[in-house]
């Protein structure tokens, strides 16, 4: 499978980077030159097999169902771009 | 160069409890040396002043008795780890002037242990990269130069570099590093030192910015198998706040320490030996085979038949991984912010393309497609697929042997931008040490010896899961027999 310019930009659009048409025109040959390499998988017979979820057996834990932690808005908010009124602020979403 | 900057985290104790020196004149040296070794590039915060604290209190300490047990040790942090009020970036400027209210577990063990901290290192950006030069902050320069007169800038490796430069130049005793898929053994053997990864789930990755979840694992790096083994010992253990940290008590790593290895049988995988490979990492490895026989191990044939696709397996889940992980870089909640644009949409759109560097775009892009609608199952799942067989792999060489030795890297330190228009040759550089990481085993790297270029080159020891105990013997063991103690040339 390879990839052309509408579904790089596709992509993108899925990944939230706003990237220019020169980004776009690079990213083409070099997606496709990656996943041409990582095709080879297809050699390998893997019927019959599951795919890993962990690599090291280890139980879920269940925690107590208790507050243990919070009162921390004000360092929550401390690294924000825009913190008003104690809240995260962001461009208007409803007009 | 002072000669307390010369010394191991070892001797440092001993001297330090001994009342030869004290921790403030340790602090004072190696502030020093990070202040005089900026032209390598391997710090992106110093903290000379958080040293000199943790030196005071240490000394106050050893009056009253109450020593811990890194007390009068200044480390260096990668800065991947969060730690309280210092810029913690992950080398990108997404995170720019980021100053985290919290301190990753990892390296709050080592503050509470009683070390001090010397400053953040450089890495590749989110750890995405095996040269450094992914950086934000621009390329960490290798203390290390070619013998052959030229000044060709050499990468350190990485994406732990910063860590590997500081530990070579003598800026620092100790260091962390991280690793998904050799990011602190690829440095270690670029630079002639020693680093481990643990086996997944030892470390807490509690306040370590995330990568690729299933693979990242803290490690120290260090300049001797005992240092590695003192550090890991304190940065190791369950933590509640990580789902994936395994509840076993942290075994006494240092106690433990022989170089004896009578009744162990150390497997040799035949398809380790690849093509291409230069001669003189073959004839190091060999020389490996042949310290560990004489240590007492029995050497075995072992095979791995999965590791040509261990590369390509680790290029599917880490960047999925990966891609998933770095959606939270939204501009929202902190770091950069871009406006100038309308909607919240195109914010976190054109946040992120100012952000993010190239490789780590590229990652995120690969990542986004394997996970995509109707192509998840033939990239993703097939991947995942292969994990287990590779992971099958290890299970049954282990039922032959106890330990696997290999080559660290296919080749020496390279220069500067020689690999870089080139993703898939940078990629690999982790042909041996990805393969470990898949299966979640411990693998530490330690010197072997110097190329005919006069660069390092590492040996690199693979373990049962859980067996940190005899990955750190086997590297003793080369390390009795490599007699290692070259450093490189002071340029800087």
């Amino acid at each position: 499978m390879s990839v052309n310019e509408d579904q790089v930009r596709h992509v993108a659009r899925l990944a939230r980077l706003a990237l220019g048409d020169d980004e776009i025109d690079r990213m083409v040959p070099e997606l496709n030159n990656i996943l041409g390499w990582v095709e080879q998988l297809g050699e390998v017979d893997t019927d019959g097999v599951d795919p890993l979820t962990a690599v090291i057996d280890n139980k879920l834990r269940l925690r107590d169902d208790v507050v243990d932690d919070g009162d921390v808005r004000d360092d929550i908010l401390k690294n924000a771009p825009d913190a008003q009124h104690g809240f995260f602020a962001v461009p208007k979403v409803i007009e | 160069m002072s000669e307390l900057t010369l010394k191991t985290i070892t001797e440092l104790r001993e001297g330090f409890r001994a009342g030869d020196f004290s921790a403030r004149e340790i602090a004072e040296a190696f502030n020093a040396a990070v202040a005089a070794g900026r032209p390598l590039n391997a710090f992106t915060v110093e903290t000379p002043e958080l040293a000199l604290a943790a030196a005071e209190a240490a000394d106050s300490d050893r009056t009253t008795g109450a020593l811990k047990p890194l007390s009068g040790i200044p480390l260096g942090i990668k800065d991947l780890f969060a730690t309280e009020g210092v810029d913690s970036t992950s080398g990108s400027n997404i995170l720019k002037g980021f100053k985290p209210t919290y301190e990753s577990t990892v390296s709050g063990k080592l503050k509470a242990a009683g070390s001090g901290m010397l400053g953040k290192l450089n890495m590749d950006e989110f750890a995405m990269g095996s040269s450094n030069e992914t950086s934000a902050y621009g390329p960490v320069i290798s203390p290390w130069k070619r013998n052959d007169g030229g000044n060709v800038a050499l990468t350190p490796g990485g994406s732990s570099g910063g860590s590997a430069a500081a530990l070579a130049a003598g800026l620092a005793p100790g260091v962390t590093g991280t690793d998904t898929g050799g990011s602190i053994r690829q440095p270690a053997a670029f630079t002639g030192i020693c680093g481990i990864k643990p086996t997944y789930g030892r470390c807490s990755r509690w306040g370590i910015v995330a990568f690729a979840s299933s693979l990242d694992q803290a490690g120290p790096m260090a300049r001797t198998v005992r240092d590695c083994a003192i550090m890991l010992e304190v940065m190791a253990g369950f933590d509640p706040k990580d789902a994936t940290s395994l509840n076993l008590p942290v075994p006494q790593w240092e106690a433990g320490l022989t170089g004896d290895l009578r009744g162990k049988k150390v497997g040799i995988p035949r398809e380790y030996r690849i093509d291409g490979v230069p001669d003189e990492i073959n004839a190091i490895w060999d020389r490996g085979i042949e310290w560990l026989k004489d240590a007492g191990a029995e050497v075995v044939q072992i095979s791995l038949p999965h590791t040509k696709y261990a590369l390509p397996t680790y290029y599917i889940i880490a960047p999925a991984e990966a891609s998933s992980n770095l959606a939270r870089y939204d501009g929202v909640r902190y770091g950069l912010r871009e406006m100038g644009v309308k909607s919240l949409d195109d914010m976190y759109a054109a946040t992120r393309a100012a952000g993010f560097g190239a490789e780590v775009k590229r990652r995120i892009m690969i990542g986004t497609y394997v996970l995509s609608a109707g192509f998840y199952d033939a990239y993703f799942t097939k991947a995942q697929k292969v994990r287990t067989l590779i992971k099958q792999d290890f299970a049954q060489a282990f039922e032959q042997c106890d330990l696997i030795l290999t080559p660290t890297a296919p080749s020496a330190a390279f220069g500067l931008q020689e690999k870089l228009a080139d993703p898939l040759a940078m990629y690999l550089n982790d042909v041996f040490a990805v393969p470990a990481s898949l299966a979640g085993l411990p693998a530490m790297s330690v010197p072997g010896g110097l190329d005919g270029q006069g660069l390092p080159l590492g040996i690199h020891l693979i373990g049962r899961e859980l067996d940190e105990q005899g990955v750190l013997n086997a590297g003793l063991a080369i390390e009795e027999r490599a007699g290692f103690n070259h450093r490189p040339k002071r340029w800087w």
